[in-house]
């Protein structure tokens, strides 16, 4: 089953592999920058709400450029490899474990670069940081066995978009609703941890499915 | 005998429920009125839906734990089906919509929980074209099902609860008066389940149609 050592080492592999290839993830904080710019461009400062809606539908798009790629680029005769070095658990858990660590960092740029151009709308940015994570987290678990599904299909990066939107929705408006904490909004007694434990009651499911699932898709 | 015996009990259950269910007497509440009625099938296409989506991906764990193109068949006509059922669902509520909340969508969550639930099978269906493989089709698509529905339907029944809603059941109880589980009036009840019976029978008969088609051509293209 799982051994630690195997997962830290795959993930290892992925971070190498990231630090190598060094124009995807610079492609992906360009293109953070230049989605905010452009929405600068169009509507200048918003007010607080379509910041916060705004916020989400780029994280979004983040993500799925972002996690996207974590199996697209893994050509057949290197899965074989892998294949033959590790357990599917292993290689799922890895490969979570370093979307994750991705998103969060993306998460940061984006919030970073929305301040910088959109204004600073929440009036709690800390908490608003921390909904950022938990929600960049959040995405990029779905996004990662959906992306493993893509990737047995053709015209695989619109797929994934069409599989992982409506699935991600519920998540989404609950994310959105909690993060209006940060914008002052009065919650009734006990609702932020009601929306933020079920975030993460969603997001142990997803890490369970993803480790029932793997396997099946995993052998070809 | 033996093996149809059910889908007469469909026929029976749907004849019942059109008869029975424009002639009983129905309570007259609040700015429903007559329109009441459409609970006897707006509501059990919702359960019909559930019915075949919950058969749907029972089918692909079965498929995944013992693969055989057969399950693989059956998953999809009836996720197909449910898809059928669903349009059916919201297009119904839509109209009731229309005339008790004076608008063919106000962004209920559970207007909202049916988008998605369309949207998800839908891009099941695509998933499935664009894999050529018939074995990788079968089991990519079980995952994808699998994963789905342990996603959607816990979100379907949670978020309603969580937010205003104008369906009964929601946070605050705005909306019907009257229609949440519990305080079903006694002669609605009496067409109510047995509506519900009946539409998700109907369904079943409609999904395993697909299904032995389905079954047929494959077998006609083989020989």
């Amino acid at each position: 089953m799982a051994s630690p050592a195997k997962i830290l080492h795959l993930f290892k592999k992925d971070a190498l592999l990231e630090f190598r290839q060094q124009y995807a993830l610079y492609g992906i904080l360009l293109y953070v920058a230049s989605t905010v710019f452009v929405l600068y461009m169009a509507m200048g400062q918003p007010e607080a709400t379509v910041w916060n809606g705004l916020f989400w539908m780029i994280q979004l798009f983040i993500c799925v450029n972002a996690v996207a790629k974590s199996f697209l680029q893994d050509s057949r005769g290197r899965m074989l490899y892998f294949y033959s070095i590790a357990g599917p658990v292993d290689f799922i858990l890895a490969k979570l474990l370093y979307s994750v660590l991705l998103m969060l960092a993306m998460s940061l740029c984006a919030f970073l670069v929305f301040t910088l151009f959109l204004g600073s709308a929440p009036t709690r940015p800390w908490l608003f940081l921390g909904i950022a994570c938990l929600g960049g987290a959040s995405l990029s678990l779905v996004f990662t066995l959906l992306s493993a599904i893509a990737s047995k299909a053709k015209q695989q990066a619109a797929l994934l978009a069409i599989l992982g939107f409506p699935l991600i929705i519920p998540q989404l408006i609950l994310l959105v609703r909690l993060s209006r904490d940060a914008f002052g909004e009065v919650f009734r007694a006990g609702a932020v941890w009601q929306i933020t434990g079920l975030l993460l009651g969603l997001d142990v499911l997803i890490i369970l499915l993803s480790v029932i699932l793997f396997p099946f898709l995993w052998k070809d | 005998m033996r093996s149809y015996w059910w889908k007469i009990l469909a026929v029976l259950l749907m004849l019942y429920t059109f008869t029975a269910g424009f002639l009983t007497p129905v309570p007259d509440l609040a700015n429903l009125h007559q329109s009441i009625r459409n609970f006897y099938f707006h509501v059990p296409m919702w359960t019909a839906m559930m019915v075949l989506f919950s058969i749907s991906v029972v089918n692909a764990v079965l498929f995944l734990r013992k693969p055989n193109p057969r399950l693989d068949v059956l998953s999809a006509a009836f996720a197909r089906t449910g898809v059928v059922f669903s349009l059916l669902g919201l297009g119904t509520g839509m109209i009731w919509a229309k005339y008790s909340w004076r608008a063919y969508w106000s962004n209920d969550p559970k207007q909202v929980g049916a988008a998605i639930a369309i949207l998800i099978y839908l891009a099941y269906g695509v998933l499935r074209q664009s894999i050529g493989d018939q074995d990788k089709r079968a089991r990519v698509s079980a995952v994808y099902n699998i994963f789905a529905y342990c996603i959607l339907f816990p979100t379907l029944f949670i978020l309603p609860r969580m937010v205003q809603s104008l369906h009964p059941g929601g946070l605050g109880n705005e909306g019907n008066p009257a229609l949440g589980g519990d305080s079903l009036d006694p002669i609605m009840a009496r067409v109510f389940f047995p509506a519900m019976l009946g539409w998700s029978l109907l369904g079943l008969w409609i999904g395993t149609l697909q299904a032995r088609y389905q079954l047929l051509k494959e077998k006609l293209l083989q020989a």
